[in-house]
């Protein structure tokens, strides 16, 4: 619409201003409301609304330890939320996170075994060389499931997180099981030299370096190649993209194997950086907090790394909250569920404010009819 | 607890307070290697008595994995934490749903550097390898106390423990109870997965049902995880269309199969805390946590600067498990029956696992001969079904 509307090069430049402008002033604004309408449910529920955000800017930033309690939550959702936002440029709703992650984590676990006294660095490269490989297989065939069959690939993903995690349950219980885990079925420990270590001087493991070089990566691939302008075509219009000679079912595996490839390398972070081994604990639910980042980020990969550190800190901050303010843990929850409505009914304010701000600044549009919504307001 | 100013043999003014309870910690062995400068203080000028600092409590934290009001696994450990705030002196922590992630790296962190946290139970199993050794190496000055058993002297920090429960004794008697109470003499258990710790609780209710009624089998479900609602509830139905008339379980919340049975009519057995008020039908007893008598006691033996055991079991007889009260269903001589069982475990003189002891497809896992007492490590890598099991392990 932008494009239209802007004609001279200086208008132009007024527009892309008012667009950022309203890109990250309308996020904040859903914010602040989603603060003031869990603010008034605390109330209900019998706790200080203004202590309790105390609490939790305690919890999520306070100190240096809140803040890098937050890093390390948000790590492995910066890749799990890739897992939706690359192929959602492509008009896809993947939200087979959860699945790719633990078998990523998986093909890791084995790697390591596999390599066994090689270098760390070997180690490390093949770990993470299984889990990207594992995560593009997964999601890859839920893009190729669509592309070629037409399945639904929202569903499709959905259940396949299922079935990952029952082979890697089966997997891990059965023929992969370390004897010596009796109680707590895992594979056999990486060891301890090939362990993902923290970053210096932090206690946030390798994992947010993962996390952010991807988000930077995607943004390049998305918004500055060929590829990323083709995957774009296909996700405004898939049929005039084919029409236009894009190779689009290509285009749509290469964007699910991306995305798993993301999402698989959250796992290999988990078990070389937290775990030491897969077992159970892999499936925590990153897959799933992922699609909640990818949403709040619009897909957009830069974005995804501030959204990605505010709901790890909300996550960091629902233990603080528990024990100073007795709230449940349901609450954080509340919160994010809150968060989530509010952001995605905004933007259907998208747009307003920035045809308001360039009449405002004076640039002079061609006469366009008012929006239906305008007339009766 | 009447006398705890006397039992707490350091005392010191009230300003020290929280120096001393590490200062107690640090005499108890637990922290040697973590004593630092204000400790020694608050030793040297202990003067006042301790009953004066109650201002400044002892802060103990609980980390559950799933929801405290489960009716279950959580649920148990919820209820001890209950009993501690009852004792003066006490500031109880506790939080719900922490995932055996980083997450509980941080909330122990959490506890110990913004709550002033200086003893912590995160008692889900998962919580120990890796989360707790790491936080155990980093705060020397926190003793972490885990439910699960693995504690290995020499190879963990000192200032960590493990402690579990013998509750398959529990099981052998509630056994007792549904073998005696079942009309069909089919009794169904829906577990979560074949690990050691619920094969004993399988094997155990086995026995003990066959102890009263030889024809009686446990047929045997396996879902897969510790908490799935959905495939529990169908593993409930399905045991039930095949003849079941008691169930009793291994999943962190029985809730939705107690409430299963209730429902279609047949009897329950239940498992981890009291599932009594979901089922006031068919709750025959269950095998239950008494965490109050273990974290109590803890607290004492640190408080009062004692050691303590770094890996510590009990059983029916310790006061670690118990059964709940016998539901109406019940008859009287079943209800003696089952007590008379309990007084053989609780005196030793019956022993669960002894030989000849046939797994479920003819082997002889145990030789006629051998006893196997409860603190047998072998039982610990239990890796077969007892005869009259109907079920095969995945």
């Amino acid at each position: 619409m932008t494009a239209t509307a802007s004609l001279s090069a200086s208008s132009a430049s007024r527009g892309r201003a008012g667009a950022l402008a309203e890109a990250i002033a309308l996020p904040l604004a859903a914010i602040a409301v989603s603060l003031v309408l869990f603010g008034i449910f605390v109330a209900l529920a019998g706790a200080a609304p203004l202590a309790m955000y105390h609490q939790m800017l305690r919890g999520a930033f306070g100190t240096w330890f809140s803040i890098q309690s937050s890093l390390s939550r948000a790590a492995p959702l910066m890749l799990t939320a890739l897992c939706t936002a690359i192929p959602a440029r492509l008009g896809l709703i993947l939200i087979g996170g959860e699945g790719a992650l633990v078998l990523g984590g998986l093909a890791a676990a084995v790697a390591a075994t596999a390599l066994g006294p090689a270098p760390p660095l070997a180690v490390a490269i093949g770990m993470a060389a299984a889990a990207l490989v594992a995560g593009a297989l997964w999601i890859g065939a839920c893009a190729a499931l669509r592309a070629l069959r037409g399945v639904n690939e929202t569903i499709s993903s959905l259940l396949l997180n299922y079935i990952a995690i029952g082979v890697f349950s089966h997997l891990v219980e059965g023929p992969l099981r370390d004897p010596a885990s009796l109680n707590k079925p895992s594979t056999a420990p990486i060891g301890e030299a090939n362990a993902l270590g923290q970053l210096p001087g932090m206690t946030v493991h390798w994992g947010l370096v993962f996390g952010i070089v991807a988000c930077v990566v995607a943004w390049i691939l998305v918004e500055r190649t060929t590829y990323g302008f083709a995957a774009r075509m296909v996700g405004g219009n898939a049929r005039a993209a084919q029409l236009a000679g894009l190779p689009v079912r290509r285009l749509i595996v290469a964007a699910g194997a991306l995305g798993g490839a993301c999402a698989g390398l959250a796992g290999m972070a988990e078990v070389a950086a937290v775990h030491g081994a897969a077992n159970s604990s892999l499936h925590a639910g990153y897959g799933y907090s992922g699609i909640l980042v990818a949403f709040l980020a619009r897909h957009h990969p830069l974005a995804i790394m501030p959204v990605a550190v505010l709901v790890g800190g909300i996550s960091a901050s629902g233990g603080l909250i528990q024990r100073s303010i007795g709230l449940p843990d349901a609450a954080v929850n509340v919160l994010q569920g809150i968060l989530f409505v509010v952001i995605l009914a905004s933007e259907t304010l998208r747009g307003r404010f920035a045809g308001r701000w360039r009449a405002w600044s004076g640039v002079r549009e061609p006469a366009r009819a008012p929006a239906p919504a305008e007339e009766t307001a | 607890m009447s006398n705890m100013g006397d039992a707490f043999k350091i005392s010191v003014r009230s300003r020290v307070w929280p120096a001393a309870v590490a200062a107690a910690l640090a005499a108890s062995g637990a922290a040697a290697c973590g004593k630092s400068n204000p400790d020694r203080e608050a030793r040297a000028t202990a003067t006042a008595p301790l009953a004066v600092a109650a201002d400044r409590p002892l802060v103990v934290g609980f980390i559950y994995v799933g929801a405290k009001g489960d009716y279950g696994y959580n649920q148990a450990h919820a209820q001890g934490a209950a009993a501690l705030t009852k004792l003066p002196g006490l500031k109880v922590l506790e939080e719900e749903n922490v995932p055996e992630t980083v997450a509980v790296q941080q909330t122990m962190e959490s506890m110990a550097s913004l709550d002033g946290a200086r003893l912590i139970f995160p008692t889900s199993f998962g919580y120990f390898d890796p989360h707790i050794l790491k936080i155990a190496d980093k705060f020397k000055n926190v003793t972490l106390l885990h439910c699960g058993g693995l504690y290995q002297d020499g190879k963990h920090p000192a200032n960590v423990g493990s402690y579990f429960g013998y509750i398959d004794e529990a099981q052998y008697v509630a056994g007792v109870v549904a073998g005696l109470t079942s009309k069909s003499k089919k009794l169904g258990f829906i577990a979560a997965k074949p690990i050691p710790q619920v094969l004993r609780n399988i094997n155990a209710f086995t026995l003990g049902a066959r102890s009263v009624a030889p024809e009686a089998t446990t047929s045997v479900v396996f879902t897969g995880d510790w908490a799935l609602p959905v495939k529990e509830a169908e593993a409930a139905n399905s045991l039930i269309d095949q003849g079941i008339d008691v169930l009793t379980m291994h999943v962190d919340s029985p809730k939705v199969i107690v409430e299963t049975a209730e429902r279609r009519g047949i009897y329950s057995s239940g498992y981890h805390a009291s599932q009594a008020a979901l089922a006031p039908k068919g709750y025959l007893t269950g095998a239950e946590w008494n965490w109050a008598k273990v974290y109590t006691d803890y607290v004492e033996w640190i408080r009062a600067g004692k050691s303590y055991p770094h890996l510590l079991r009990g059983g029916l007889k310790d006061g670690f498990v118990r059964l709940s009260p016998y539901g109406p269903a019940v008859a009287p001589e079943t209800a003696g029956k089952a007590d008379a069982a309990k007084a053989k475990l609780i005196d030793g003189s019956l022993v669960i696992y002894k030989g000849p002891l046939k797994d479920n497809a003819g082997a002889i896992v145990i030789a006629d001969g051998t006893a196997r007492a409860q603190t047998d490590l072998e039982l610990e890598k239990m890796n077969y079904l007892v005869e009259g099991v109907v079920g095969k392990l995945p």
